[in-house]
């Protein structure tokens, strides 16, 4: 597969992925302005993977469209990152992942509206006023909830903890990432994980969260199609109806 | 929840919007988040420019009880009204 295509559809994914797992929550947020908030982050983030997967299809040029890339794929054909994957949880757990996507989102795709391929950087800049409130969101959320009560304080450092492993696959290129970064298409790992973790750094800070260790062992193997658990059951509801119904439309 | 988060008024300037309207009101726990809630409960679809949060707590209203004593003056004095007044020929266009 195209290093392109292949670059495309982890982005896609990622978004796609992270998307429906919000999308769980509508109506069972912990009060009716944090559902409706939830619920614009899925359909932002639903948008974004809309832009990624037809531009996806369009290069691979096999007459494949966005939904089919999104509704006909198994789990090993899917490249998000391991992070997005990761089951609701409880309400600290949900803030915590989203905090650490968000935060490594808005680093990329900055540097994405800077990319050598036009449409990237296009579908960047666009994307780029979403992930800066989702940041903003996220941040101000793990704040108020690490510097909360004992109860929130408890449950955050332990989301912060558990969910630690899946957060350095982004950074751990391989021969795709490698392939983005000297076309000129893709930011380079060094500059993206060092601005992720002082953006973490100080949020935590003012969460009073510890910041687990800078040098733990890290989960990989979703960008190459080697997923949790998780991911199949997702995608068993997910694709439901286009497996039952090939082809169905409304 | 209403003790740790009370009631906020919001009003949205619309895009083309002389005057922040009032759309309705959320719960919030502080100024910085109701202006987030607000923003993700009220301007989806685009409503509006400019949002103002206000602590329903810190909203004075009129009393339905007076409602004589403050509107029905102006009520009963026609020439008050701006269409008391036959327009002269040449404004008629106005």
């Amino acid at each position: 597969m195209d290093h392109k295509v292949n670059y495309l559809l982890r982005l896609g994914d990622n978004a796609l992925v992270l998307s429906q797992r919000l999308s769980e929550l509508c109506g069972k947020g912990p009060a009716l302005e944090e559902d409706m908030a939830l619920t614009n982050v899925s359909l932002d983030l639903l948008g974004q993977t809309r832009m990624w997967l037809s531009y996806a299809a369009e290069l691979e040029g096999q007459g494949r469209n966005e939904d089919q890339i999104a509704f006909l794929r198994d789990a090993h054909d899917f490249k998000n990152l391991l992070l997005v994957e990761q089951p609701n949880g409880n309400y600290a757990d949900v803030l915590m992942r989203q905090f650490y996507f968000d935060t490594w989102h808005y680093f990329q795709i900055g540097a994405l509206c800077q990319s050598s391929d036009q449409r990237i950087a296009q579908i960047a800049e666009k994307s780029l006023k979403e992930v800066t409130y989702h940041l903003r969101r996220s941040g101000d959320l793990i704040v108020r909830l690490g510097d909360g009560t004992e109860l929130s304080h408890g449950r955050t450092q332990t989301a912060a903890n558990e969910l630690w492993m899946y957060t350095g696959e982004a950074f751990n290129y391989d021969a795709v990432d490698d392939a983005m970064v000297a076309a000129g298409i893709a930011p380079a790992a060094a500059g993206l994980r060092s601005q992720w973790f002082d953006h973490v750094a100080d949020i935590f800070g003012e969460a009073t969260l510890t910041m687990p260790p800078v040098e733990a062992w890290m989960q990989q193997g979703g960008k190459q199609g080697r997923h949790s658990e998780h991911l199949g059951y997702l995608l068993a509801e997910m694709q439901f109806l286009q497996r039952a119904y090939p082809g169905a439309e409304w | 929840m209403s003790k740790e988060w009370p009631l906020w008024e919001v009003f949205i300037r619309s895009q083309h919007g002389l005057a922040h309207k009032h759309v309705g009101s959320l719960h919030a726990p502080d100024a910085e988040m109701a202006m987030n809630n607000a923003r993700d409960v009220y301007t989806r679809r685009n409503e509006g420019v400019s949002i103002w949060v206000v602590r329903a707590a810190d909203i004075v209203a009129s009393s339905p009880g007076d409602k004589g004593a403050l509107f029905e003056p102006a009520n009963s004095k026609v020439y008050r009204h701006p269409t008391f007044f036959p327009m002269p020929e040449e404004v008629k266009n106005l």
